[in-house]
């Protein structure tokens, strides 16, 4: 096996350079790029920030690549969008003509009229940000904006749990840290999505359609796919890696179908807010957080009390154990999946509301669903929900202190302290760790 | 007590270790005779391995303190005890099985210039010391009868084997003392018996031996000193002879069954 | 016949020096000693955007700015490494691959006059390419561009050969040993934090040289260059090629890379004109990134359950049994 691996390679190099060495080929390599190389999608949304996030129609972007020097243009349409194809790759030069805002818009202070992205093969699509108009929330008092903040952060929180109490459910049954968890929060969204918009169906029932959907993918992928993987003997390190080399392949599947826009549903997309106090609030969002507590007490409870969640809790502590106690693993890890799926497409959903569908809309929160339950503790129910809590409000304050690009980071840092002093999290198991 | 008048390579107090409600290991003495050696004994689950663990620096204790060499090393790293001269081994067997044997046997010896950063990438500079090392590495694989063995995987290894290996890994430091837990665990008895002749001759070379055995005949063949265990406390010491005629041993190990003979049970216990 | 060149001359381009680097210093991390670093894409970053600023900001002279770039990875690696090695390895991962989107987030974000968000640092090749000694296309590659392979391909080279060096020696035994049972090696007296750390700054500074490689090849750098995408591709290369082999990772990412401009290559050809031979319906040109990328998705897992000791690998030794 190995003598014939080395063939190969010996093989392909040796080809590589005799090809190389053809001077009629290689002359041409250079100029490839520019003749008919791949192009890049630029696209963008044009809203205003002072006017409720408004789209703003007929502004003029124009991106020149470096490469070829040549401008290419696009206008925002109605719905504030514009998209344009740009046939090279390498530094572009993206920018908005100040002139052609309205006029009663103009940019937010200090915000650039240029963006000087490098478009690169990976890049498929590339979204262009500008920043129009002036945010309000600069006028609010930092008092009364603490109040909104953790309230958004109890929103954001109380959502973020459903995602992260299946990551941590199926991570206490099987030890699988699961990096693809995060497509699971997407696939409920775009599901929603396509139901709602594609096909022109309520928004209650395309969402009640998104999680059975959810339910029936982890249901498959378990039976169909890591069962397999645990009964060859993969290791878990081995799956973790495996289910990294999901997540990329299901996100991009997602962005195949959705290339890279961002899109609402049809109904509900701006609730209109209701003030308490300094706190402004919508009934979607409290309809949507009732819908999430519900669920969050009724699985916590059923892990608790049922028996099969009690059949779970044995098998994380030891399979073998378990199994030889009558439980039928296979069965309750197949359920964990199904009912952790099912909470990731659910947290899906609702995010598809506040932060609108997009193919790596669960991408962006993985890595807070994992400060979340290291912060609450490795595998435990409660310490997923609390986790994800602390985290929610964590990130939402801190955009008082430092810049809103940088919420994500204020969860990656909490994550990295809780490892440093207490491993096992807040409400973990010391003597499990190490 | 042995105490104040022999020589302890090792002296503990107050070792005191909880898991949650249970306690391991709560012994309030204990001093280890130099170039003796000294067997540890006690039922399954006494706190023999919680011990180990413990003096070695590979656990935590909750309290206590002990020296060795008249130094303290309480709460010291694992490595730095190591290289103090205290090497153990483990109840289950932790050889590289991604190794060669020899290449077991050769991670052995500590102040290796080659293990260091900046040397390793120069040959030169530690070659010789590697080739010294290495025939060291076989006259110890001869002894315990793995040289026919030495360019294999230790993963291809039989249990007894392993045990032995990571025996002559531990002798590979060069320690002052050297700990071994159950290191006779299936080892057939012949080559046991080739062992204990190894094991004494380490004692007549002046190194200091404390090991834990279930059984009662070896313990009896080979030990100048005797400890026995019992939930977690030290229940009694002396020569092998004392402490098998003593009555609290005796219960410790058979509850109930006072009137048969320790060896006796052991046997039919293996046989069962 | 374009498509073939194409795809051979991204076998040999700066990109494939870039990932044959951060490949080598994830060799040494994971391969060796078993450390599941899941960011080296912030190693790289570091050691881009350290060389970068201290140019383009500071007027650093070229080799002073590498060892700032350089400095500042090691640092990087003692920082993280304190806290995160002494834990379970998946904690390993997660702490890395967070600290690693910290990284990218802050380059986006803070320190503007120097970092110049999410645009990125341009312009600061000037000193390197003034000592450029080619001054035609050498084999259709600009001359800019073929100055950047050389010096590349001869870090791979170096770096390699340090590797192999490192890894027959006692010190290479110990790291394999870690990588099994650390508790083995620390009995025989063996600080085994002390070589973790080792390995984990080593394998950084190999990394932190790709980034530099990279920031040399494209003159800027922004943070978008270093996201979590970079660190998975970079292990699907190494483990393609096979962990704990000294070829494995410079196999794995040309192969790999090469493999993935072809893909982009023939769908692109396939996707393009009037009359594609894909019809339009099914897949268009703007979908040809997706779709590499889901190839290597597929490869990763693929290889993961089919072959993890990759094509040179020895299934026996990598260390993906361990917890
Ligand atoms: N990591 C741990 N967590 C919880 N309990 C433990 C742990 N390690 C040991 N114990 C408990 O401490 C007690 C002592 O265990 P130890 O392994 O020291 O016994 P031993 O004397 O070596 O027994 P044996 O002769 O069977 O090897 C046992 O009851 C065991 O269950
Ligand atoms: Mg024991």
């Amino acid at each position: 096996m190995r003598l014939r691996a080395i063939l190969l390679a010996g093989i392909v190099g040796i080809l590589s350079v005799l090809l190389l060495g053809l001077p009629s080929q290689a002359s041409d390599v250079g100029g490839d790029e520019a003749d008919e190389g791949p192009t890049t999608v630029v696209s963008g949304t044009v809203r205003n920030a002072s006017d409720e996030n408004k789209p703003v129609e007929g502004v003029t972007i124009t991106a020149t690549p470096d490469a070829t020097g040549e401008e290419v243009e696009a206008t925002s349409d109605e719905d504030g969008e514009y998209e344009m194809e740009v046939p090279a790759l390498g530094r572009t030069v993206i920018a908005i003509d100040v002139d052609s805002l309205p006029d009663d818009v103009s940019l937010a202070e200090g915000a650039p009229t240029e963006l000087t992205p490098v478009l690169d093969v990976g890049r498929p699509s590339f979204t262009a940000i500008f920043r129009v108009g002036q945010s309000e929330s600069t006028a609010i008092g930092t008092l009364d904006q603490l109040a909104q903040n953790v309230y958004n952060g109890l929103y954001f929180g109380i959502i973020l749990a459903l995602g992260a109490l299946g990551l941590s459910m199926i991570f206490g049954t099987t030890g699988l840290t699961n990096f693809a968890h995060g497509e699971m929060v997407t696939f409920g969204a775009i599901m929603t999505y396509t139901f709602n918009v594609a096909v022109g169906m309520n928004i209650f029932l395309s969402g009640i359609i998104a999680i059975a959907l959810s339910a029936l993918f982890g249901y498959l992928q378990d039976r169909y796919f890591w069962r397999i993987l645990r009964h060859r003997g993969t290791g878990l390190i081995a799956m973790m890696i495996v289910s990294i080399g999901l997540q990329f392949f299901l996100r991009n599947v997602f962005q195949f179908f959705t290339g890279g826009r961002t899109e609402n549903y049809n109904d509900f997309t701006t609730p209109s807010g209701i003030s308490a106090g300094p706190v402004t609030f919508s009934m979607r969002d409290v309809y949507c957080m009732i819908i999430a507590i519900v669920l969050l007490t009724v699985v916590a409870a059923a892990l608790k009390f049922s028996r099969v969640g009690r059949a779970a809790r044995a098998i994380s502590d030891n399979p073998a154990l378990a199994a030889s106690t009558g439980i039928n693993v296979d069965r309750v890890v197949t359920l964990v999946w199904t009912v952790g799926v099912a909470l990731a497409g659910t947290c899906g959903i609702i995010l598809g509301f506040s932060q609108s569908v997009k193919f790596d809309l669960g991408a962006q929160i993985l890595l807070v669903m994992f400060a979340a339950i290291t912060v609450g503790g490795l595998g435990s129910i409660s310490g997923a929900i609390i986790g994800s809590i602390i985290v929610g409000v964590l990130v939402e304050t801190s955009t008082l202190i430092i810049p809103s690009e940088l919420k994500i980071a204020a969860a990656m840092f909490l994550l990295i302290v809780i490892l440093l002093v207490r491993p096992q999290g807040l409400l973990g198991n010391k003597e499990r760790i190490g | 007590m042995p105490a104040e008048q022999t020589d302890s390579i090792l002296v503990a107090d107050g070792i005191r270790r909880t898991f949650g409600g249970l306690t391991a290991v709560d012994v309030d003495h204990l001093e280890i005779p130099r170039h003796k050696i000294t067997a540890l004994i006690g039922p399954n689950g006494a706190g023999k391995t919680t011990l180990f663990n413990l003096l070695t620096g590979f656990d935590e204790p909750d309290a206590g303190s002990w020296t060795f060499n008249g130094q303290d090393v309480s709460g010291k790293a694992a490595y730095k005890v190591a290289r103090l001269g205290m090497v153990r081994t483990f109840q289950l067997t932790k050889v590289l099985s991604k190794l060669t044997v020899l290449e077991n046997m050769r991670l052995g010896p500590t102040g290796q210039r080659g293990e260091r950063f900046w040397s390793a990438p120069f040959q030169f500079l530690w070659r010789g010391q590697e080739d010294a090392n290495t025939e060291r590495a076989r006259e110890l694989l001869a002894r315990f009868k793995l040289d026919a063995k030495e360019q294999d995987y230790a993963g291809s290894l039989s249990g007894g084997q392993r045990k032995l290996l990571e025996m002559a890994r531990a002798l590979m430091v060069e320690p002052e003392m050297v700990m071994l837990d159950e290191p006779m665990a299936g080892v057939n008895p012949a080559l046991k018996q080739s062992l204990l002749g190894h094991v004494k001759s380490l004692r007549e070379d002046g190194m200091t031996v404390l090991f834990v055995e279930h059984d009662m005949d070896m313990v009896r063949d080979i030990s100048d000193h005797v400890i026995v265990m019992a939930q977690g406390k030290v229940i009694a010491q002396g020569t092998p002879a004392d402490v098998m005629g003593d009555q609290r041993v005796i219960d410790a190990y058979l509850g109930e069954h006072h009137d048969t003979d320790i060896t006796q049970e052991r046997a039919t216990e293996e046989t069962s | 016949m374009d498509i073939i060149t194409g795809t051979l001359s991204a076998a040999v381009s700066v990109q494939a020096a870039y990932f044959c680097l951060a490949a080598i210093g994830l060799n040494v991390q994971f391969g060796y000693a078993g450390l599941l670093n899941f960011g080296q894409a912030g190693f790289l970053a570091v050691g881009a955007y350290g060389f970068a600023v201290a140019v383009a900001s500071f007027e650093l002279p070229f080799f002073a700015a590498v060892a700032v770039g350089l400095g500042c990875t090691a640092l990087l690696a003692l920082l993280l490494g304190i806290p995160t090695l002494r834990l379970r390895a998946d904690y390993l991962a997660i702490a890395t691959i967070a600290a690693a989107e910290v990284i990218r987030l802050f380059f986006g974000a803070t320190f503007r006059e120097y970092f110049k968000g999410r645009d990125g640092v341009s312009g600061f090749t000037a000193d390197f390419q003034s000592v450029n000694p080619f001054d035609s296309s050498v084999l259709g590659f600009r001359p800019g561009e073929f100055w950047v392979m050389v010096v590349g391909w001869t870090l791979v080279v170096l770096s390699s050969v340090f590797v192999w060096l490192l890894m027959r020696s006692p010190w290479g035994r110990i790291m394999k040993g870690i990588r099994e049972d650390e508790d083995a090696v620390r009995s025989l007296g063996k600080n085994v934090y002390s070589y973790k750390m080792q390995a984990l700054v080593l394998g950084g500074l190999i990394g932190a040289l790709g980034g530099l490689v990279l920031a040399l090849g494209q003159n800027s750098v922004q943070p978008d260059n270093f996201n979590a995408d970079l660190t998975f591709i970079v292990y699907t290369m190494l483990i393609l090629g096979g962990a704990a082999r000294i070829f494995g990772p410079i196999f794995g990412a040309i192969v790999f890379w090469a493999a993935l401009s072809f893909i982009g290559a023939v769908l692109t050809k396939l996707t393009r004109g009037d009359d594609p031979f894909i019809p339009s319906w099914l897949m268009t040109d703007n979908q040809v990134g997706s779709v590499r990328f889901m190839v290597v998705g597929l490869c990763l897992m693929a290889l993961m359950i089919f072959r993890p000791q990759g094509v040179f690998g020895d299934r026996k030794e990598i260390a993906l049994d361990a917890r």
